[in-house]
């Protein structure tokens, strides 16, 4: 590919918006930055797509006319690019809704959007309704395998989740 | 025409640079769109009009309402900066 002036520039803002959004989803803590930083990345890849279809010549798919088929001198861009980037961003947009959800229904039940915080507790949840210990290993002490939070958590939420397994399981009768 | 393409493509990065750094959540979705708006006006330049309304359409316009949505349902709707968390 002849890389002229613009398309040099456009690829460097492509390859730019794929590495912000890696950035974000990797560093981020908060699961709602994670989700925008998805979207930074979708936008990213689409932009990509789109530059690999351009050639500085050519004009829109859609304004070709049949007389400039014959035309020898009019080219059009690559319309596959087009329709599958087309089909990505509407594609994109349900992801997100999905994930969106995804985190309200977190919000809900752990009442925080902090990720370790959300893993120590879901581990502590796992661990409380399966009647097993969390792993450690022998020689760490014991303030530093059950950290604050899961401290808290034991403090004040046995009855809570003993609760809630126990509407679960009567939940699952009367589905069953 | 180039500057106006790099004039666009900061714009662009400096946003997405932006949502990850701002502390408040609104500010952040607002960004987002900002990053959407540019992409649909490269995507026109790009010689793909039907890509840059849809963007411009969904990626900025559907996309940021169900941000700004969920933002509300999570309880982060708010202008000021203290405890994000």
């Amino acid at each position: 590919m002849n890389m002229t002036g613009v398309e040099g520039i456009v690829l460097l803002g492509a390859i730019g918006l794929i590495m912000i959004g890696l950035a974000g989803l990797f560093m981020s803590n908060n699961v709602f930055r994670m989700v925008l930083a998805l979207v930074i990345l979708e936008s990213g890849a689409n932009l990509f797509l789109i530059l690999a279809g351009f050639h500085g010549l050519g004009i829109a798919p859609i304004f070709l006319s049949n007389h400039a088929i014959s035309d020898a001198g009019h080219m059009m861009n690559d319309p596959i690019p087009q329709a599958l980037v087309l089909t990505a961003i509407v594609i994109g947009v349900g992801v997100q809704a999905l994930a969106l959800a995804l985190i309200l229904k977190i919000k809900a039940h752990y009442n925080t959007l902090d990720m370790s915080e959300i893993r120590q507790q879901m581990e502590y949840d796992l661990a409380k309704n399966n009647d097993v210990t969390l792993p450690a290993s022998a020689q760490s002490p014991d303030s530093l395998v059950r950290s604050k939070v899961i401290c808290q958590a034991e403090q004040t939420q046995p009855d809570h989740i003993q609760a809630k397994a126990d509407v679960q399981q009567i939940g699952g009768s009367v589905n069953g | 025409m180039i500057w106006f393409v790099s004039l666009l493509v900061f714009v662009m990065l400096a946003s997405a640079i932006a949502v990850l750094l701002l502390p408040n959540m609104l500010a952040a979705v607002v960004a987002s769109s900002v990053v959407s708006l540019a992409l649909a006006v490269l995507f026109a330049l790009l010689k793909a009009p039907d890509v840059a309304m849809t963007e411009a359409a969904i990626g900025a316009g559907l996309s940021s309402l169900l941000l700004a949505l969920a933002l509300r349902r999570l309880g982060l709707w708010r202008l000021d900066d203290d405890d994000v968390n």
